[in-house]
């Protein structure tokens, strides 16, 4: 039995909630579905069911994510919460395990909006335990109620450094050290960008106060040369590096963690296109591969929409507006609309994206992968963490003839574990291309394939006895 | 069990406190904290193995992508970032049992 709607949002964070609200309006039947319990995504994420939080400043982000909650809940829009996709065939059949079993959808519409998941790039140590993600903290403090550490060291670069550093910090945390690959110059030669969004520059201003005030060093143009410990993290030593990233010759500082936290920004997860088979364009500044999408979000697939940090990093309020424009056309699409009504709200839309586009691309920047990082990474340092390929293993897959990642994965299980490439395949293709001196491009990505995450086949079955099942009378001999 | 990866912030309205078992080892936390953080505010910091390495392996993303943590409940293999706790919750480690030398 599948549940049939017209239009079917995967994801809902601000883009699948913007689009999800924006379809409903004018009058599409909508199921948005999402893994967590609540939607808002990562950066609007709820507190958990049952947790509130009584005191402390609230940020933008737990403000925009409760209106958003709150319009969804509002709305005419079908939510399935907690219910995990795991595969799309075109036409569109949506299955999705919940807590209940499993559930079928079909819509002629789908919009993904799938968000984007952090990079690292590997350093000796970094599949410690107690070595986790920067959105990883994120979701401690804005989900758990919890704190990183004891004593934490924030390394990486990009926005979310300085962001989860001040949280750390004005929560009353252990912050020992921020350690960010950009320098200052770095930072300011992307203001012309930055200025654009004058709230969030003040933002970022306030946060790298904020680290300033309460006596935490800051090693700018600085990366992380190790963690070290037996079983989990418990030292960390950072050294400088140059403008591309590279290590470069310079003292080197130790210090005594209990967490260490780090990121070196984001990749946009495509998975849904790929599966689909829809055209993708590889784009340094928007997080990788990416699906070719027209400016309302279409794909090259009949009825696939993708939008928001999926279809291309830029952050949370470009998402949102992408996901208005998707609604919309979709809702064009169904025959809701008339041209004149969607061109007039087109153009709205259009002005206001525009607007967010040099902000993005400086941030794209500052948080872009660096290919003289990835160069710098050590042969016997794991970078397939679920299959533990070194990248010694990766260069000689490329000697023996590897030309694309799916032969790596072939040779060598690269991005064949459970986590289906999505922490190493940045890098390991990155790593590929470098090995055969090819354009990063021409090595491809990963292969889209069901199910779209593990998950248990008890989840997939559901509970049931074996007096429901149907057994037919036996044909006569 | 060694020191905190994680510490509770004050001024958060939590669940009731319960209680979980990890391998038998009686953990304290509130209902409908998440598996993984629960573990990580304990100390129970390393999860598992990896495959081939043996190497410590512990939570790492938090929001369900990286396979880091799971865990054994009533049989099954789960994400600990995905599992909300309720009371009387027994969590087996995966490693080092299953995992062939």
């Amino acid at each position: 039995m599948s549940r049939a709607f017209d239009l079917i949002v995967i994801g809902a964070g601000p883009a699948g909630g913007a689009a999800a609200l924006a379809a409903a309006r004018h009058g599409l039947s909508v199921g948005l579905i999402d893994e967590a319990a609540a939607a808002g995504g990562q950066i609007y994420r709820a507190p958990a069911p049952g947790m509130v939080m009584l005191s402390g400043k609230r940020d933008d982000d737990a403000n925009a994510g409760d209106e958003l909650r709150a319009a969804l809940a509002a709305s005419r829009v079908q939510a399935f919460y907690s219910h995990r996709v795991w595969t799309v065939a075109r036409g569109f059949q949506v299955d999705a395990a919940g807590e209940d079993g499993h559930h079928s959808f079909c819509a002629p519409r789908v919009i993904a909006a799938n968000g984007g998941h952090e990079r690292l790039v590997p350093f000796p140590g970094w599949t410690l335990p107690g070595v986790i993600g920067l959105a990883a903290a994120t979701i401690l403090m804005k989900s758990q109620g919890m704190m990183p550490g004891g004593r934490v060291v924030v390394a990486g670069c990009g926005p979310l450094l300085m962001a989860v550093a001040a949280k750390i910090v004005s929560g009353g945390g252990d912050l020992v050290a921020v350690v960010d690959l950009a320098g200052p110059s770095d930072w300011i030669s992307a203001l012309p960008g930055l200025v654009r969004r004058c709230g969030l520059l003040r933002r970022g201003l306030g946060w790298i106060l904020a680290i300033g005030k309460a006596r935490v060093p800051i090693y700018f143009r600085h990366g992380v040369r190790a963690a070290e410990g037996s079983d989990r993290v418990a030292r960390v030593v950072i050294g400088p590096v140059d403008r591309a990233g590279a290590p470069v010759v310079g003292s080197e500082k130790v210090f005594d963690v209990d967490m260490l936290v780090i990121g070196h920004g984001l990749v946009a997860s495509s998975e849904v296109p790929r599966l689909l088979r829809a055209g993708m364009t590889y784009d340094r500044l928007l997080g990788g591969w990416v699906p070719d999408v027209d400016p309302c979000g279409r794909t090259s697939v009949e009825g696939l929409f993708a939008i928001g940090d999926g279809a291309g990093i830029r952050g949370a309020e470009p998402a949102a507006i992408a996901g208005a424009i998707a609604g919309l056309a979709a809702a064009r699409d169904a025959g809701r609309i008339e041209a004149g009504a969607f061109d007039t709200s087109m153009t709205v839309f259009g002005r206001k994206r525009r607007s967010y586009h040099a902000f993005a691309s400086a941030i794209g920047g500052l948080m872009a992968l660096r290919p003289a990082q990835v160069a710098a990474i050590a042969p016997d340092t794991v970078v397939c963490r679920c299959e533990d390929v070194t990248r010694a293993s990766i260069d000689a897959a490329a000697r023996d003839g590897a030309a694309d990642v799916n032969q790596l994965k072939h040779f060598t299980r690269c991005g064949m574990g459970p986590c289906q490439g999505r922490m190493c395949g940045d890098v390991a293709a990155e790593l590929l291309a470098r090995a055969r001196s090819v354009p990063r491009q021409s090595v491809g990505y990963w292969t889209g394939r069901p199910p779209l995450r593990p998950l248990p086949l008890q989840d997939l079955v559901g509970t049931f006895s074996y007096s429901d099942i149907p057994i037919p009378s036996p044909a006569p001999l | 069990m060694s020191a905190p990866a994680a510490t509770r912030l004050f001024g958060w309205q939590r669940g009731r406190p319960v209680r979980v078992a990890v391998d038998g080892v009686p953990l304290f936390a509130h209902e409908g904290e998440m598996l993984a953080a629960v573990l990580l505010a304990a100390g129970v910091v390393r999860l598992r193995s990896s495959p081939l390495d043996h190497a410590p392996r512990g939570a790492f993303c938090l929001m369900g992508l990286c396979q880091e943590c799971l865990v054994r409940i009533d049989g099954v293999t789960r994400q600990a970032c995905l599992v909300p706790v309720l009371d009387g919750l027994k969590v087996q480690l995966v490693a080092p049992y299953e995992q062939t030398p």
